[in-house]
């Protein structure tokens, strides 16, 4: 499918970025975490069609007004754009996941999505990668490869986190044996939410980051994709 | 092996139970640990098997261990239990089914099962359902690290050694060879990367967060679990859903099958270098997540199966356009399918690779696809039906010769009966609402949902205290017991076709490690 374009046709029930509605928050402005949030039917009065849910800082998914309006991610700077712009040679990093985000990560290389018509890839080794994905928790029994893997890469790198699992910890919160998501020693240049984050969402984020894509509201039709 | 009188019935040592209905666990006979061996061992040679066997606290000396097993063939289910101290003698002695469930339950509950064969870490974590009065374990039996690998002593034998972190998207987990040139030996995989600590959390959350748990076990069977999650809490509830919400989760779990079983063959076709295949079964993946998102909003039905029912009706236009989509999907996938097991090139690459032994299935109870390739007949949907298969049987699709082209093959029948399957659903929804109200669970209950998620047998065992709160949740993946499958498949096979026999199985490092 093309991509960047105005016609995402997405069905009528996708849930996208939520609302959650002054309302329902007891009058008082209701904060909302697309990082933290699983987009389960539950968590909000009412979901968009807005697949775009990545930002370049944590805080930037923080809503405060409860509308779910989010910061964008920004592209990198212009001296890793040059180097990385491209060309994006990846290594993924599952820590503690449930494979869902891994799928997602997957189907986006798949023909439709495909992912390696903007010069991404991923490699089979961090010592061919520009920089990680990580998806899960960052549980305890891979906080270790985790860290090994990203002092593997050669400097500039960057670091991608995708899904709820990497941004809050996700469903496992309260888990002893799980974790909270990308820890402070591993600096993340791009935070992409859903659970797992649709394709799309994953697209849109790495085009912003690498500057592919620089604003534009996008409307999504009720459709098929 | 001491002589045993063989019976006919196994009746008396076990309580009758059935899936998803739950029985009081004052009716489940608690046996001296020396009964329940024999009598598993009696139950295993007259044709049963193990289900699930697991440990939950009695007092804070004691652990209860409880067994279920199964008769398939004549769709019955028993449940038995004995209290054991700090160690027994284990039950893998007698009955191999027992091993790999004692080496959960000892890593889990901090028992010792004296004598068990491989007694070996299995996700390398501290027990979290260990009776409060036993003293605290020394750090000398536990190490998330130093895991005792089997070895070839010989001075031509190599090692390979692979992961956690793989070359692909994959999830982790680590694979050590013992080669002789590219000829394999032995291997042995080493999991628990993916402990995140599952069972402690439905354990203990509120039931709307354990949902949300429940469907992230395993994030390609999130309908398999949710609906064994909610058969579970359901049977407790005495909850009755309605004909329509049955066969909502009926037709949601055979789209969750056929988005997997495509991709399988997708996925078999992209390492053997047929790419046409690949790309188009990669392609009609997606069309069968794409109807999953139209009926439930996400790609893998996330927010669709909840305690009661479904969340989300099929209006009559839904039903229209997905029969439709369904056609269309079927008229794509035949070519596809015919091309890519008629080329003599695939055929040669998958047919005598990664066999497993018929008997292997037998004595370690695998299920699913990987054991209906080795001609055994085992399909929860058929053997012990709930929901809408009570009322829509789909015929068990079995192969003969257990190598990584059977097991494709099982998929392509699988993906037919599927299709015919979620067809005829949608053309004869029953009428009323999709979800009824959820109340409070029965007190001190034993409840046992099995589900065939397209994996296999998906288990949720669950047990309520004295006031009607989750004592303890096992969860069984079919991938906890089809890893070992994948391990005595590869001996004798080449290095270079572990990633072909390792995607013919595709199990799940996440549902095994929980």
């Amino acid at each position: 499918m093309p991509f960047p374009t105005d016609d995402i046709l997405l069905p009528e029930r996708f849930r996208g970025r939520p609302v959650i509605r002054a309302s329902s928050a007891g009058g008082s402005r209701a904060e909302l975490d697309l990082g933290a949030c699983l987009f389960s039917p539950e968590e909000a009065d009412e979901y968009t069609h807005d697949y775009r849910l990545a930002s370049s800082t944590r805080g930037g998914l923080v809503s405060a007004t409860g509308g779910g309006e989010i910061e964008l991610a920004s592209a990198l700077d212009e001296r890793m754009r040059k180097l990385l712009g491209r060309s994006l040679r990846l290594r993924s990093v599952v820590a503690g996941s449930c494979g869902g985000c891994e799928a997602e990560l997957i189907a986006g290389s798949n023909v439709v999505f495909d992912l390696a018509r903007f010069g991404v890839q991923f490699v089979a080794s961090p010592r061919h990668a520009d920089g990680i994905v990580i998806t899960g928790t960052v549980n305890v029994n891979m906080r270790a490869a985790l860290e090994r893997t990203y002092a593997a890469v050669a400097d500039p790198r960057i670091v991608i986190a995708v899904g709820a699992c990497a941004l809050s910890g996700g469903p496992f919160v309260g888990s002893d044996e799980s974790g909270e998501g990308v820890p402070s020693t591993v600096p993340v240049d791009l935070w992409i939410a859903g659970c797992p984050p649709h394709p799309l969402t994953i697209l849109d984020g790495l085009l912003r980051l690498l500057g592919r894509i620089t604003s534009g509201q996008r409307r999504a039709l009720t459709a098929n994709v | 092996m001491t002589e045993r009188p063989l019976s006919r019935s196994p009746a008396q040592p076990f309580a009758r139970l059935a899936n998803r209905r739950a029985v009081r666990l004052a009716d489940v006979p608690t046996l001296t640990i020396e009964a329940l061996s024999d009598a598993l061992s009696v139950a295993v040679a007259d044709g049963w098997r193990i289900v699930s066997l697991f440990g939950a606290p009695e007092d804070a000396a004691s652990l209860r261990v409880i067994a279920v097993v199964a008769d398939d063939e004549r769709g019955k289910l028993g449940a038995s239990s004995a209290i054991v101290g700090e160690r027994y003698p284990a039950l893998a002695i007698e009955c191999e089914q027992a091993a790999a469930f004692e080496r959960e339950m000892a890593e889990q509950c901090g028992v010792t099962p004296s004598g068990h064969p491989r007694l070996k870490p299995l996700r390398r974590h501290p027990p979290d359902h260990r009776p409060s009065g036993w003293p605290s374990l020394s750090t000398s039996t536990f190490s998330r690290d130093d895991y005792p690998f089997d070895r070839f002593h010989s001075d031509e034998v190599h090692e390979v050694a692979v992961g956690p972190v793989h070359a692909g998207i994959i999830e982790p987990g680590h694979f050590r060879f013992q080669a002789h040139g590219e000829e394999i030996l032995l291997l042995e995989i080493m999991l628990g990367y993916q402990h995140r600590g599952v069972e402690r959390l439905l354990e203990t959350c509120d039931g709307t967060r354990a949902v949300l748990v429940a469907e992230s076990i395993a994030g390609d069977s999130v309908i398999a679990h949710a609906s064994a999650y909610c058969g579970a809490l359901e049977a407790l509830a005495r909850s009755h859903k309605s004909a329509r919400a049955q066969s909502i989760r009926g037709i949601a779990l055979e789209l969750e099958r056929l988005a997997n079983h495509v991709g399988d063959l997708g996925a078999l076709a992209n390492d053997v270098a047929y790419q046409p295949a690949s790309a188009f079964f990669g392609r009609l993946r997606g069309e069968c997540l794409n109807m999953l998102m139209t009926l439930s909003g996400n790609r893998y039905g996330r927010g669709l199966i909840r305690p009661g029912g479904v969340t989300f009706d099929v209006p009559l236009a839904m039903t229209r356009e997905l029969d439709g989509r369904i056609r269309g999907l079927e008229r794509e996938l035949r070519p596809v399918a015919e091309l890519f097991f008629g080329a003599a090139s695939v055929q040669s690459r998958l047919e005598g690779v990664g066999v497993v032994p018929r008997e292997a299935c037998i004595t370690h109870g695998f299920v699913g696809p990987v054991a209906r390739a080795c001609e055994v007949h085992r399909d929860v949907r058929h053997d012990h039906p709930y929901g809408v298969y009570r009322y829509a049987q789909i015929p068990v699709a079995t192969a003969w010769a257990g190598d990584v082209y059977a097991r494709a093959l099982i998929r392509w029948v699988e993906i037919q009966r599927s299709l015919e399957f979620v067809r005829e659903q949608l053309g004869t929804l029953p009428a009323g609402s999709v979800r009824v109200p959820f109340g409070s669970l029965a007190s001190s209950e034993l409840v046992i949902a099995m589900e065939e998620g397209w994996r296999g047998e998906v288990v949720h065992a669950v047990l309520t205290d004295a006031t009607g709160r989750i004592r303890r949740h096992k969860v069984t993946d079919p991938s906890f017991r089809n890893w070992t499958a994948l391990a005595l498949a590869m001996p004798g096979n080449q290095i270079s076709d572990f990633p072909l026999c390792n995607k013919s199985f595709n199990l799940s490092y996440a549902g095994h490690d929980l």
